[in-house]
């Protein structure tokens, strides 16, 4: 069957989509502009606030922190601590951090406003980085500036060392990286003492900004109504933030009693929100001769900025994948989130595996090149297979076949044949285009981190309407990977009628049950399968009601709809989340099952590096991946390549450069993703081995991508330019001046170089 | 780009879509608010107001453009095309059409610039062997996407190309059905 077309399709081709900043609210003609008057420096004490230029101060709406306990809610955005403040009060911690709210008709006067806005503030010393941060001078954060500490632990690390034939160490690190959803964040709020607040937005996760909003205004749940508008991408950066910024035009809009909109413009956006963490990652790893895996011990540090927003459950998920899917019978894996004074960081597409997986996957060469063998054979040598644990003890129940994906990766991008090739002519000094082909084997986990579905405990539900049409009530959204679509899909199939039939309702937390957050790889595994399962209910229904026979066409199943709301009422199905019986984790030992299942992959790049502009450049790449069951091919392939020409930049050209704290190039023109003319070709192979508890058997596949790319570009680089300079080849975003040190052989160290 | 607080409004007479329209606004505001506030067409984006992104690409006298460089009082006397003068009707275009089909568009917002700077490429080919793939990547590089990997938007304009030139036209790039 061909692919079904993108619901929603049509209006977005056509311009009438309304995303937030297009929203007409009817019955408030007038909506007032809102804007966000932010930090100087990244940590002080605010002493004073003062209004100063010409401007009528006296039209302006302006709200400060001590607006809100008038209002009766606490200074907080509501994530898993309440440490971060919704306006600063006295306390600063990071650049950018919101101050003061204006709102106001004009909006060019309300921008010139803004820049009049002044703060006296006393200074504090400041930490910009994880070496500083270790050292706990300043404490800026709790006791120890630690959010977060676990250790995986498997088998005895220790006792290997003294016996083991090779030892190789290896230090990484990862950038921050921006996400770059085309549509800039904005929120609109309606909000007051009678109706509560409602926003309409731009966000991942509705019933997190509806979260936030009634602690902020201490209200009801009933008080509080958030509907998602049409969101330009998010990429895990409209999961935390969008609570933040609708708290900002809620808080105006109560105070002005008048709808308020706050839209980003770029500049703001890529400096006030979140980005992914950097990390620092240290291996020391014990091998045999042969290169077996004897002792793996990891040491993964992560940045995590100013309050810990979510920054608990990124280093889960990238500790749990820091050892990657390799056997291995003992393993350390020390993992800490830290604080600094930059604004937080926060989810983006990976949540964590990326770094740890980057340090991995090129520490993998790194182990190669010592024992002598191809890095392929090295990986072959080491997979986990059926039946096997991973780091957490989890065993592999699914059948796994690791080295059928590699002989795919190698074979269809000629891996072996190119290598050889290449290995000659970079031989050539008069050449100077060296080429390279690099690998990456990688898992991604589907789902919330261990006990996080169960705790979930998300609802979705199927309604039918009287003229036969099944509406999908979930909180996911459409963000682009094409939620809908893939929910239209699964609830037509599993009641066998057609496609249009079917209507996902769009997020309104109003309306829809709290089926989760729309990250984690977990819309189509997880809540898909909520949605199914409803299906399959209302179907029962209708069938055991007398209305439907056993089989029937879309005609009578529209007709039966009709006939079961006259006579018997509602007909509304819901689903809720229960755990697979094969789960098993331990939340305080991080023991057991960290996933449900993973998702497994072997990326190739195919890179050429110019030593006379030290540019390097991905001429091909190939993703071949086995994600359970493709539900939709042509959405399933698009969520793979766009995700790999975001590895692309996160790996050459992404650089999100901080200067105190602050991003010095917040803007489209100095913070580079790739365009058109530098994507390349990408094939994109799927294998299939359905998952039982997905649906069709579907796995998560939206943030594979990310974890395997830029190791497998880096590895490439490295092969292009020989063991030398490949030693010096640890971080990301390679650069061309990172790219020109590491050849000249300077200042990039390189820490254990022994063996 | 904000307009001075002091300046004279002027009035800015121009055909949108085919149709004659009369605005009064400041000689310096942008073209991309004249469109989405003052004409109330808000299928042109912004993505970042610095003429990098490409998601508020419309048609001025036929050239492709970011009206958010252009300024309002630029506007006068011109025909401009927004994605809202593309379909016709509830008929979408070939090139909206193959979009739709080959998974060109994921969440949507780079979209209406992406079918106008296609709009602009294949009105300038005179035969299919003229979209090469250079050609092909050079007149998108100003429109950044950060959805697709560009690999569906590629196939989706072979496809339109085919749709307008005939089945074996256009290049090769892309089209991995």
């Amino acid at each position: 069957m061909a692919s079904r077309l993108r619901k929603e399709g049509r209006e977005k081709l056509t311009g009438r989509s309304q995303y937030v900043d297009d929203l007409r609210l009817p019955g408030h003609p007038e909506v007032l502009h809102g804007t966000t008057v932010r930090s100087p420096v990244a940590r002080g004490t605010l002493k004073a606030v003062r209004f100063g230029g010409s401007i009528p101060w006296k039209d302006f709406v302006i709200v400060t922190a001590k607006d809100i306990p008038a209002i009766g809610g606490k200074n907080a955005i509501a994530h898993i601590l309440h440490d971060q403040p919704c306006l600063v009060d006295e306390q600063i911690n990071h650049p950018e951090e919101a101050i003061v709210l204006l709102a106001h008709p004009d909006r060019f006067l309300l921008e010139e406003a803004r820049r009049h806005v002044t703060f006296e503030i006393d200074p504090l010393p400041a930490v910009f980085t994880i070496e500083k941060s270790l050292l706990k001078d300043p404490v800026i954060w709790g006791k120890d500036n630690t959010f977060k500490e676990f250790t995986i632990e498997k088998g005895d690390v220790d006792g290997v060392w003294q016996t083991a034939d090779l030892i190789v160490e290896g230090e990484y690190h990862t950038g921050a990286q921006e996400q770059l959803y085309i549509e800039p964040n904005g929120m609109i709020a309606v909000a007051n003492a009678n109706e509560g607040v409602t926003v309409w937005g731009s966000m991942q996760c509705p019933y997190y900004v509806h979260h936030a909003l009634t602690h902020l205004f201490a209200l009801p749940d009933d008080k509080v109504r958030v509907i998602q508008a049409e969101t330009g991408g998010g990429f895990g950066g409209k999961e935390d933030y969008p609570s933040m910024i609708a708290c900002h035009a809620a808080l105006l809009a109560w105070k002005a009693g008048k709808p308020v909109k706050i839209i980003y413009d770029r500049a703001e956006d890529l400096a006030a929100t979140t980005k992914r963490h950097p990390s620092s990652t240290r291996h020391r790893t014990a091998v045999s001769r042969d290169g077996k895996l004897l002792a793996m011990d990891i040491d993964f540090l992560l940045d995590g900025g100013a309050y810990m927003t979510i920054s608990t459950v990124v280093l889960s998920r990238g500790g749990i994948h820091a050892a990657g899917p390799y056997e291995c019978p003992n393993v350390r894996i020390h993992a800490r989130a830290l604080a600094t004074n930059s604004p937080p960081y926060g989810a983006f597409r990976g949540f964590g595996a990326p770094q740890s997986l980057f340090a991995l996957e090129r520490h993998m060469d790194e182990i190669a090149a010592k024992v002598g063998l191809a890095p392929e054979e090295l990986r072959r040598r080491n997979f986990l297979q059926e039946g096997k644990a991973t780091a957490t003890g989890q065993i592999i129940r699914e059948k796994l076949d690791l080295p059928k994906l590699l002989d795919s990766a190698l074979q269809s991008s000629e891996f072996i044949k190119k290598r050889k090739a290449f290995q000659e002519a970079n031989q050539d000094p008069a050449n100077p285009i060296k080429r390279g082909m690099g690998l990456s084997t990688f898992m991604h986990g589907a789902g919330f981190t261990g006990s996080g579905e169960k705790m979930l405990a998300s609802v979705a539900a199927v309604e039918a309407t009287p003229a036969g049409t099944v509406r999908v009530l979930a909180s996911n959204t459409e963000i682009g990977q094409g939620q809908r679509t893939v929910f239209a899909q699964l609830v037509a199939d599993a009641l066998g009628i057609d496609f249009d039939l079917v209507e996902v309702v769009q997020p309104d937390t109003k309306i829809v049950p709290n089926s989760g957050p729309t990250v984690a790889s977990r819309t189509t595994m997880i809540v898909g399968k909520l949605v199914e399962t409803a299906a399959i209910s209302l179907r029962q229904t209708l069938i055991q009601s007398g209305c439907l026979a056993k089989t029937y066409t879309t005609a009578e199943f529209r007709k039966a709809c009709g006939e079961y709301l006259s006579k018997l009422g509602a007909l509304k199905c819901f689903s809720q989340y229960q755990q697979p019986g094969h789960i098993d984790w331990d939340d305080q030992k991080y023991r057991g099952d960290a996933y449900g299942t993973f998702a497994w992959a072997v990326y190739v790049a195919e890179v050429s590096v110019d030593l006379r502009t030290y540019e390097a450049q991905v001429d091909h790449f190939t993703a071949v991946q086995e994600i359970g069951k493709v539900v939709h091919p042509v959405l399933a392939a698009g969520q793979i390549e766009g995700g790999v020409l975001q590895g692309i930049g996160y790996a050459l050209s992404e650089e999100v450069q901080l200067r105190n704290g602050r991003m010095a190039n917040n803007r489209l023109t100095n913070y580079i993703i790739p365009t058109a003319a530098d994507a390349p070709d990408i094939k994109v192979i799927f294998a299939e081995n359905p998952y039982p508890h997905g649906p069709q058997g579907a796995k998560g596949i939206g943030e594979l991508p990310l974890d395997g790319v830029a190791p497998a570009v880096l590895n490439a680089v490295a092969m292009a330019l020989g063991p030398e300079a490949a030693s010096r080849i640890h971080s990301i975003p390679l650069l061309p001046e990172s790219l020109m040190k590491a050849l000249d052989g300077a200042a990039e160290s390189v820490k254990g170089e022994r063996s | 780009m904000s307009p001075s607080m002091s300046a004279q409004k002027i009035t800015v007479r121009c055909k949108i879509n085919g149709q004659d329209r009369s605005f009064t606004t400041y000689p310096m505001a942008r073209l991309l608010d004249l469109l989405r506030e003052d004409a109330g067409l808000t299928g042109t984006k912004e993505g970042c107001g610095e003429g990098e992104c490409g998601a508020c690409s419309v048609l001025v006298g036929g050239e492709l453009v970011n009206s958010c460089l252009i300024p309002a009082i630029q506007a006068e006397g011109t025909e401009i095309t927004t994605i809202e003068g593309i379909a016709e009707g509830e008929k979408l275009n070939f090139i909206q059409q193959a979009f739709l089909e080959y998974g060109g568009a994921q969440c949507g917002i780079c979209t209406p610039g992406m079918v106008l700077a296609v709009v602009y490429l294949l009105n300038r080919i005179k035969k299919p062997e003229d979209l090469t793939e250079a050609a092909l990547r050079t007149a998108l590089a100003g429109n950044l996407c950060r959805c697709t990997g560009y690999t569906k938007i590629f196939e989706s304009v072979v496809r339109a190309c085919h749709a307008r030139f005939g089945a074996s036209a256009g290049a090769s790039s892309g089209d991995q059905r």
